[in-house]
């Protein structure tokens, strides 16, 4: 049991192992939609555009969710007006827009002066982390969490047939930036657990694992907040144990769990013989 | 929704020089219409012609340029709170693998009628348990929406529209890929919908079906052609400016 309980012994393992579990829990939330809608890149390019955000916060010495949501809302507007006004394709425009934004971070973060250190940002920080970052992932995680719970019908209604949600008068553009905002104030949450580059993960392997496992919406969203939870905590353990990359960690059993799934899942494991339909 | 509905004034869908573009391109212009309550009316052109134009413009999906429509008198804003318009998919345009089930399915034709936390009431299940007990899809109730036959689950959407309590339902080629179960059971329902005062707009490319199952047809081919009594519009000249000369077989 020391293996368990030793870490407990210091406060930066507890608060690491709390904080992770709660980043953990909102993200697997929110990752059932957006595995269902299809926004993988889409979460990918808002978590590296909030980049800049989160510099631009610092140096103003404001808080960096303020920045980070600001920027990450805005590269879903430039994405979204870039590919109303050309003729070049969706995918292509969100790569195009959040290295841009990703890479005005980079700059920033060299040019301007203040104690961020980049690798905090790029990898996560997660067992260094500040009283007042835990303070504003508390916030942002009950704000997520209340606006999911309370639109979770519309939401799943929004992701299955937004033809249907708009006839019977549901303010579907509404619930399109609902989701939006709500994936920038996720990704600044994950950021601090994971860091940029590894927050997509958090937002789509948990929900792609639980889809994997059932054919009930209700359940998917238990099975991937379960999975994403026991990751986070799987993760940090491991870290500390092994002395390697907490974000790694957390990802790579985040990983794992989902190489289960699609192993061993009882209808859509591999290993039963399932084939995918056309 | 057992038991008719109470009939509008006027007609029950109105289209008054009804324009829409998509970024400068025209996809329908001056188009007029007039539907009374209580029939079952087929909606015909080629890929492209505006049919699927009409229906967003009828669910609100998008704002026309220039024209009006009116839904039982109303807007079709204020339509759309009192649920009066259900419009039935392509089963092709609905992700199979969704994990829902019927039920849950055809629960959402009560959302509109819901509070904002759309928990269902007791007169929710007994709507959606009718709607499905309609379409003969009780037993098949729990199974998930991919777990069915494409009859099946344009079945399932036919009962959201049901459930609904729609007095407009607009159904997008529902006779494509289904069986002829399916094609029975759904001849059965219309003829029961006009019956019960509702306006069925059937959009399809297959003149065959028209005849057999439409009181009044429109032909449509970027703007309205013409529209009325199936027999007196389906004419070869009409027939040929819908498809461009080329007018399918029967």
């Amino acid at each position: 049991m020391s293996w368990l309980l030793e870490p407990l012994s210091h406060a930066f393992m507890v608060k690491a192992l709390l904080v992770s579990a709660l980043v953990g829990g909102v993200c697997g939330l929110l990752s059932c939609y957006m595995t269902l809608k299809g926004w993988a890149l889409m979460g990918d390019a808002v978590s590296h555009a909030v980049m800049p955000g989160v510099v631009v916060a610092y140096a103003l010495g404001l808080p960096f969710s303020l920045g980070a949501f600001v920027f990450g809302v805005g590269s879903v507007a430039a994405i979204g007006f870039v590919k109303q006004k050309s003729r070049i394709k969706e995918d292509t425009v969100i790569g195009l827009v959040f290295t841009g934004f990703f890479a005005l971070g980079l700059v920033l973060v060299s040019k301007v002066r203040s104690n961020i250190d980049l690798t905090h940002i790029l990898f996560g920080n997660v067992l260094g982390i500040s009283s007042s970052d835990i303070q504003q992932t508390l916030l942002i995680s009950a704000l997520v969490i209340t606006l999911l719970l309370v639109f979770r019908r519309d939401l799943l209604l929004f992701c299955f047939d937004p033809t249907h949600a708009r006839s019977i008068g549901i303010n579907t553009g509404l619930l399109h930036y609902m989701l939006l905002s709500v994936l920038s104030l996720t990704a600044v949450a994950g950021l601090q657990t994971v860091g940029v580059i590894l927050v997509v993960a958090m937002l789509v392997t948990p929900g792609a694992t639980a889809y994997l496992l059932t054919d009930r919406f209700d359940r998917m969203t238990l099975l991937a907040i379960a999975s994403s939870v026991l990751s986070s905590l799987l993760g940090v353990y491991l870290s500390y144990w092994t002395d390697s990359s907490t974000a790694g960690c957390i990802v790579l059993a985040q990983t794992a769990l989902f190489l289960l799934a699609f192993l061993f899942a009882p209808r859509y494991g591999i290993l039963q013989g399932h084939q995918p339909q056309p | 929704m057992s038991g008719r509905l109470i009939p509008p004034a006027g007609p029950r869908i109105e289209v008054e020089q009804l324009c829409v573009d998509y970024n400068g391109t025209v996809a329908l212009y001056d188009a007029d219409l007039s539907l009374p309550p209580g029939c079952i009316c087929g909606l015909v052109g080629m890929n492209g012609a505006g049919k699927t134009t009409l229906f967003k413009a009828l669910t609100g999906f998008v704002r026309p340029s220039h024209g009006r429509i009116r839904i039982n008198g109303q807007t079709v804003l204020a339509a759309q709170k009192d649920q009066a318009v259900a419009y039935v998919p392509q089963s092709e345009g609905i992700d199979c693998n969704f994990p829902i089930s019927v039920w849950d399915v055809v629960m959402m034709g009560r959302y509109g009628s819901m509070s904002v936390l759309r928990w269902p009431r007791q007169s929710d299940r007994v709507a959606v348990r009718d709607a499905l007990e309609r379409v003969d899809l009780l037993p098949l109730a729990q199974r998930p929406i991919g777990a069915l036959s494409g009859g099946q689950r344009k079945r399932a959407f036919l009962a959201r529209a049901i459930a609904q309590r729609a007095s407009v339902l607009l159904l997008d080629e529902p006779f494509n890929g289904v069986d002829v179960r399916t094609e029975q059971l759904m001849a059965q329902l219309f003829l029961q919908f006009r019956q019960e005062g509702r306006t069925i707009l059937i959009s399809t490319h297959d003149l065959g079906h028209i005849r057999e199952f439409c009181d009044l047809v429109v032909l449509i081919n970027r703007t309205v052609l013409a529209y009325g009594e199936t027999s007196a519009v389906f004419t070869p000249e009409n027939l040929a400016r819908t498809f461009g000369g080329m007018v399918p077989k029967p």
